[in-house]
């Protein structure tokens, strides 16, 4: 079985956008079902998988979400809006509650790339070159460390 | 203070003069004037803009009373690399875990009869 190339980022010089592109061994329906089935989404988006509490989920144009991911008691809320939700194609809202006037558009769409694979598109426009500075350093504090801890994790249980 | 010197380039950066500038000086040195050329702007202007470059720390301009060469500093660069890459690395985990959540997708869809 060949590996999967890791994870590509892009940051835009001209545009404060970050742009991800990943593959998957999936198909474009299994991928686009983890995003928007409420209990395969909050298997994976963590960093705290099992402390994120979907509150509200309507994964449909014109829906809204909302989730909860609560680390040593403290909750962090994230909410947005369906915008556009089809097979091959999402676009979304998505506003860290800590600081509700940043607001960012979020556009994924699966393409099938053959062989069994799908390579996920992901877009995130901020709304100001600070607003992605802010975003790029936020994660650092909460991610990074937790995240090894649960890859770790799964890589001893054989879950990868 | 890494926080804030990112916010510094990234600030400097969001201007089109300068990302123009810092284009520019990737290729080769330059003076002052020799970088004022092409813009319909004031000399003043153009200091300005550079002061703005090297508080961001992405430029330096060696002091001296003849006309010294604008040096681009390209470790700037490789700090934003840094964290480009620490926000990667968040990505890559996550991603590792939908591909779990998959693989058992792949797995129920299989006992479901309802792969293709």
């Amino acid at each position: 079985m060949s590996s999967i190339a890791e994870t590509i980022i892009e940051a835009d010089p001209k545009l404060p956008i970050i742009r991800t592109t990943r593959d998957f061994r999936a198909t474009p329906e299994q991928l686009f079902r983890a995003h928007t089935d409420p209990a395969l989404f909050a298997q994976w988006i963590g960093p705290h998988s099992l402390d994120t509490r979907i509150e509200h989920w309507d994964a449909r144009t014109g829906g809204s979400w909302r989730f909860i991911s609560a680390r040593d008691g403290v909750e962090f809320g994230f909410h947005g809006c369906f915008h556009e939700v089809r097979p091959d194609r999402i676009v979304q809202t998505f506003t860290f509650e800590g600081d509700r006037d940043g607001v960012a558009l979020e556009t994924l769409w699966f393409e099938d790339v053959g062989d069994g694979r799908t390579r996920l598109h992901a877009q995130s426009l901020v709304d100001s070159f600070e607003g992605r500075d802010a975003w790029l350093s936020s994660g650092m504090e909460t991610g990074v460390n937790e995240g090894y801890a649960k890859l770790d994790g799964m890589l001893a249980d054989g879950a990868i | 203070m890494a926080a804030d010197t990112l916010s510094r380039i990234f600030s400097a950066l969001a201007d089109p003069t300068r990302r123009d500038m810092v284009a520019r000086l990737a290729e080769a040195d330059a003076t002052v004037n020799q970088l004022a050329e092409p813009y319909r702007m004031t000399l003043q202007a153009v200091y300005k803009h550079l002061r703005v470059l090297e508080y961001a720390g992405l430029v330096s301009r060696p002091r001296g009373p003849q006309p010294r060469s604008v040096h681009l500093e390209t470790e700037v660069f490789d700090l934003m690399d840094k964290w480009i890459e620490r926000y990667r690395r968040q990505a890559e985990e996550r991603y590792r875990r939908l591909d779990a959540v998959l693989a058992a997708m792949s797995d129920n869809d299989e006992k479901d009869g309802s792969a293709p």
